[in-house]
């Protein structure tokens, strides 16, 4: 199933996505929220029993209106000191945002906080989560009212370059007539899918690698073929990430 | 075209660096105001990323450096057009006196749109009553209402200890966050294109058009007065501005005569809504505490006539508060 993307076009003209977060994934965290919301509350518990000290009634008056703030304030408190996160969120690496990529508002936090009441209908958020199901943009009723939705956050990180190209001995680099004819052969999509191979390489079973290396380096010779003196004795990993080198950098 | 891609980020990755710390200022710390000068440089910088990201979008692209520019051009995306003024300090007294009356009024046929259901839930109620009393098993479903209202009123009256004695905050509590819990849903079923108050609102209105019906055809209107008016005067408003709140949501979603797009009409009033919302909560605090320690006790207790004046005295208030408050000025320059 293809991640569901929220797509804001800047009026500079610049389209960027995120990548919004499913039923399923928000179900877990939630389940985590719900778990940190009971330990807070038995803590809470804890604490107010000592009023019993002074009054039975008093502790329990202010053990039920704890419940209740602590109930719904958690989720608006956390989502506003964390722009947009809760513990759940956090852990699983989600975050709230305004649909359209403006800066989250406290009243929309609490709006999409208070509608969990329909959310939550008739248990365990079957009506949110049946609308998060169906909605293009992934929302529940509290963050259709609320116009937000949850997006996953990347991991930030550059790849590793130079752990794949640099300080390899590139045979292809002998002819550069060929060179520029494989760089202007090879599709953009092809040489991201060249490089995200060999990114993951170590995440591959063995005969998947070989086959999928294979296969790569079949399809980059067929594209243009390189003189036998280039291409003797190295393995089709080794060619992929060859063409990889050639194609990404350019010698200085 | 595939592009150098360690000459561009190692070109361009000072610029993104500078932006994501001058992000992390901003959402670290978003009550700085920030000079003219900065301002413009974050601008500079968000172009200058932005054209970045369009580079990698147009040539061969490494997924992990596009997210990344997306992640940041996302960020600064949201600082620089958000357009929405940002509260600084929240003042609570301005809050009460101005935002919370001058927001009720503002949206006023919705109030009167939330009465008006409840009415004629009253007059469903009260009809139904009058013209089946068998029925009442059935539109009052509490215990405490199904007997005979004289053999009550007799039985409250006859009592000479506290019942509540040792028990009126736990009952407060229980009926602040009770009634603050059905205004909450009042709210949220606006999301029902309405359908979900308007039914919440009328049954409400069913069961006080009954009990007042039942009561009053009893003959014990005064114990009535006196037992609903002192937390009734707040709490039925209360209810009332709760539906306000989830009819001014359902408008808003089926924004017959509007426009703007509906995430634009969502986001004009999300401001109102929360503020009625809290002010509901506000006044349900009030309404419990009344109803615990006040509402249940009875002649000989306390005189009919004191409790309903209380009420009387509440409800004028209540209403001079959400007519007046604020001021008409404000009113109109707010428009």
């Amino acid at each position: 199933m293809k991640t569901p993307v929220l797509q804001i076009r800047t009026p500079e003209g610049i389209v960027f996505s995120q990548a919004l977060a499913g039923p399923v994934i928000r179900f877990l965290a939630w389940l985590l929220d719900l778990f940190c919301v009971m330990v807070a509350l038995t803590v809470l518990g804890y604490a107010i029993s000592l009023l019993n000290l002074i009054s039975t009634n008093l502790a329990l008056a202010v053990y039920t209106v704890s419940y209740f703030v602590v109930s719904i304030a958690y989720g608006i408190g956390t989502e506003w000191a964390w722009r947009g996160q809760t513990v759940g969120k956090r852990l699983f690496r989600l975050r709230v945002m305004d649909a359209e990529g403006l800066r989250i508002q406290f009243s929309q936090i609490v709006i999409r906080n208070l509608l969990r009441f329909v959310d939550a209908l008739p248990m365990f958020y079957f009506v949110g989560g049946l609308a998060c199901w169906f909605s293009p943009k992934c929302q529940r009723l509290g963050d259709l009212a609320a116009n937000t939705v949850v997006i996953r956050i990347p991991r930030l990180s550059e790849p590793d370059l130079d752990q794949i190209l640099a300080g390899k001995f590139n045979s292809l680099r002998h002819f550069p007539h060929l060179v520029a004819r494989l760089r202007q052969n090879v599709a953009p999509t092809e040489a991201a899918l060249a490089l995200q191979a060999l990114l993951r390489r170590d995440e591959f079973e063995p005969l998947a690698r070989i086959e999928l290396f294979e296969r790569l380096a079949t399809h980059f010779r067929e594209k243009v073929p390189f003189p036998p003196e280039a291409t003797d004795g190295i393995a089709d990993e080794q060619y992929v990430r060859n063409v990889v080198d050639v194609i990404y950098r350019t010698e200085r | 075209m595939i592009i150098d891609l360690q000459r561009f980020v190692e070109h361009n990755r000072p610029c993104w660096t500078e932006l994501e710390q001058a992000l992390n200022r901003l959402e670290a710390e978003p009550d700085t105001r920030m000079s003219l000068e900065s301002l413009q440089h974050l601008h500079l910088l968000y172009e200058q990323t932005t054209a970045d990201l369009a580079r990698l979008s147009t040539f061969s692209a490494e997924p992990e450096i596009r997210r990344y520019l997306e992640s940041l051009v996302a960020r600064a995306y949201g600082e620089i057009h958000e357009t929405r003024e940002r509260r600084r300090r929240f003042y609570p007294m301005r809050w009460l006196f101005q935002t919370l009356p001058q927001t009720f009024r503002r949206h006023v046929r919705a109030f009167w749109l939330s009465l008006a259901i409840t009415l004629v839930g009253c007059a469903f109620g009260g009809f139904a009553l009058a013209f089946d009393p068998a029925a009442k098993a059935v539109l009052l479903p509490f215990g405490h209402l199904q007997g005979d209202p004289s053999e009550r009123v007799a039985q409250e009256e006859s009592v000479s200890t506290d019942r509540l004695a040792g028990h009126r905050t736990t009952f407060s509590a229980f009926l602040m966050t009770h009634n603050t819990r059905v205004s909450i849903l009042a709210l949220a079923l606006g999301m029902t294109w309405g359908a979900g108050t308007i039914i919440l609102l009328f049954y409400n209105g069913v069961i006080l058009g009954a009990v007042v019906t039942d009561y009053v055809a009893a003959g014990q209107t005064r114990f009535l007065l006196g037992w609903l008016l002192p937390h009734g005067a707040i709490e039925i408003p209360a209810i009332l501005i709760a539906g306000q709140a989830g009819l001014i949501l359902a408008a808003t979603l089926i924004g017959r005569g509007q426009r703007a797009r509906l995430s634009t009409r969502l986001r004009s009033v999300s401001g109102d809504i929360v503020t009625l919302i809290f002010g509901v909560a506000l006044l349900l605090i009030w309404a419990g505490v009344v109803e615990a320690f006040l509402s249940q006790y009875h002649e000989p207790f306390i005189p009919y006539a004191a409790k309903i004046a209380f009420g009387a005295v509440e409800l004028v208030l209540l209403s001079l508060f959400l007519a007046k408050s604020g001021g008409r000025k404000a009113d109109r320059a707010k428009l």
